[in-house]
């Protein structure tokens, strides 16, 4: 486990939203480091899925600051941000089930390869669209596949695309929102080992509730409760505070742990 | 449109030759209603064509496509009224007057989605209607007559039925193989992705709504050609053009053709003009020896027979008759 380098690639500063009085993020500080995974948990509610929405800019926050790569991002439009190397994955799958495996990753990688306002050649005989997307699906372990439509593949392979596409504009940060979610004990595992491959090169926060996942994998933890940081450490930290066990782990968790 | 000699690429050929051929059957066949009545659905495949471009392939369903053949139609007419016809001044001004109207319109409604969208694109296409029935100068209500049809140079005169068929039928080959060219390109492709899911399109880094709009422009100029071409065919303008159930009309074209397939809605508006044609003869042919004069009472409510009909179509082809067609394929594989 790495310490913290101070190089930081993401810093969101009291970061605050409510739904009509709901509080989803109260406050929130946040650091990751370049290279760092960086772990988001806590219960249901805690706010994450929120988090990374604002993160990625679905969302708008109320108050606060996001900066990413020393670039204020907290009023960028999601595409501009996705632009910047920023990329996300989905929590319930979204993808485009009626185009083919390969035009899904295809269209990722259209999606950085400059402006679409090309309205002649023929996009699905294009090189420079189709190999990198045919390399992306290599990958991640799809490549027999490409030619289905998306919507025949399980949930598990699901999980495979959507990170394909992910990585499909060379992003330097993921934002994964609970990839392992719905997955059998074998697709889990492979995602872990697929992701513990990215790591070296990428920068990524996950919200996962895969306990086991996310302390072989993280290199620090951060645990929300109502939408506020209770605990930042690494998974030794973590797992020790007493704080976290009462909060989260504690309840139903800690036999796992 | 793949390649090969499947069904639906055969039936797909022949329609299209079918279609050069006609004026020759309608002359040696004596029967030269035929010409007018192809002339009507060439250019109302055309509109529907456009129409599928959002609507088929962008998932954009705009419930005010009428609009823009009464602007091409309109700009023709009013040119033509205040002594202009030259075509090479009345059909630019159709089509960039339908090109800023759509601009305009897509500029507000692409900010909504689903039935807020449908609701816009119609409202401005009744405004439209109601502006058009207004004005006082061109005929209000009761429309205007159109004395000189558009003048180009010659030999080219649209007032001889064949020539105008075959200038007709030529823009609506261009209009699908643009069409065609143009969903699959990168643009296309940007297009396809947003009806299939818009959300994850600017997550990846599209901002899928200038896209649209430049889609939303290119269909709305093609159906302005269509009006353009629809007032000369008529001789006529008059704000029922516009009305929305013209719009209705479209989208039943575009669905019973099937949606997302280039050449679709160039069945759809054979088949369904076709019926509409076919269907009080056909009711009163089978009716009258059974019952007599009723048949012939009865054929006026053809419309009884056509709204089942377009059900089923909804109900149990999904792909419209592009994907009957495509079916008919699988099943010979099989």
């Amino acid at each position: 486990m790495s310490e913290p380098k101070n190089n930081p690639m993401l810093q969101v500063s009291h970061l605050a939203k409510r739904f009509e009085g709901i509080v989803a993020t109260d406050d929130l500080v946040l650091n990751v480091e370049a290279g760092e995974l960086h772990a988001v948990i806590g219960p249901n509610g805690a706010g994450k899925t929120t988090l990374i929405a604002q993160l990625s800019g679905q969302l708008a926050p109320d108050s606060g600051h996001i900066v990413f790569a020393g670039q204020d991002i907290t009023q960028l439009p999601m595409y501009r941000r996705s632009a910047l190397g920023l990329a996300r994955s989905f929590q319930i799958t979204s993808l485009f089930l009626d185009l083919s495996v390969l035009d899904n990753v295809a269209l990722a990688v259209q999606a950085h390869a400059g402006h679409s306002f090309r309205f002649w050649r023929d996009a699905r005989s294009e090189p420079q669209l189709r190999e990198p997307a045919r390399a992306l699906l290599a990958r991640v372990g799809l490549g027999a596949r490409a030619d289905q439509p998306a919507s025949l593949l399980s949930h598990g392979e699901h999980r495979q695309l959507e990170l394909a596409m992910a990585l499909a504009g060379q992003p330097c940060m993921l934002l994964l929102d609970e990839p392992m979610a719905g997955l059998g004990p074998e697709e889990s595992a492979r995602m872990v080992e697929m992701l513990r491959a990215l790591k070296r090169d990428l920068t990524i926060l996950l919200v996962e509730h895969d306990m086991e996942a996310v302390f072989a994998l993280a290199d620090r933890i951060t645990v929300l409760v109502y939408g506020r940081v209770v605990a930042t450490g690494v998974p030794e930290d973590i797992r020790a505070n007493a704080q976290v066990r009462e909060a989260y782990l504690g309840e139903q968790e800690a036999g796992h742990v | 449109m793949t390649g090969g000699f499947t069904i639906r690429n055969i039936v797909t050929v022949a329609l299209l030759v079918a279609l050069v051929l006609l004026p020759l059957y309608a002359e040696l066949a004596g029967q030269r209603f035929l010409l007018t009545l192809f002339t009507r659905i060439i250019i109302l495949a055309l509109a529907a064509v456009s129409l599928n471009l959002i609507l088929g392939y962008g998932g954009m369903m705009s419930f005010g496509h009428a609009a823009y053949i009464g602007i091409g139609g309109y700009a023709v007419g009013m040119l033509a009224h205040e002594g202009i016809f030259s075509g090479f001044v009345q059909w630019p001004v159709a089509l960039l007057a339908s090109a800023l109207f759509a601009l305009v319109i897509g500029a507000l409604s692409l900010r909504t989605r689903g039935v807020y969208f449908i609701m816009i694109t119609l409202a401005f296409a009744q405004m439209a209607y109601y502006i058009v029935a207004g004005l006082a100068r061109y005929g209000g209500d009761d429309g205007l007559t159109i004395y000189k049809r558009s003048q180009f140079v010659a030999p080219l005169d649209l007032s001889n039925k064949v020539q105008f068929y075959y200038v007709c039928l030529a823009l609506l080959y261009g209009s699908i193989y643009l069409v065609w060219r143009l969903v699959n390109s990168r643009f296309g492709m940007v297009i396809q992705g947003s009806r299939s899911n818009d959300m994850r399109m600017r997550a990846i880094g599209f901002p899928t709504y200038r896209y649209k709009l430049v889609c939303f422009v290119i269909a709305g100029t093609l159906c302005g050609l269509a009006g353009a071409l629809l007032a000369n065919h008529t001789d006529f303008v008059s704000p029922g053009i516009l009305y929305w159930t013209r719009s209705g009309d479209l989208i039943i074209m575009v669905v019973l053709g099937g949606m997302a397939s280039a050449v679709g809605p160039l069945f759809g508006a054979v088949a369904l003009l076709v019926l509409e044609e076919a269907l009080p003869f056909v009711i009163k042919l089978l009716g009258t020896p059974f019952f007599g004069e009723a048949a012939a009472r009865a054929s006026e409510y053809w419309q009884i027979i056509m709204g089942p009909l377009l059900l089923l179509v909804v109900l149990f082809a999904r792909g419209g008759i592009m994907g009957l067609l495509a079916k008919v394929r699988a099943k010979e594989r099989a």
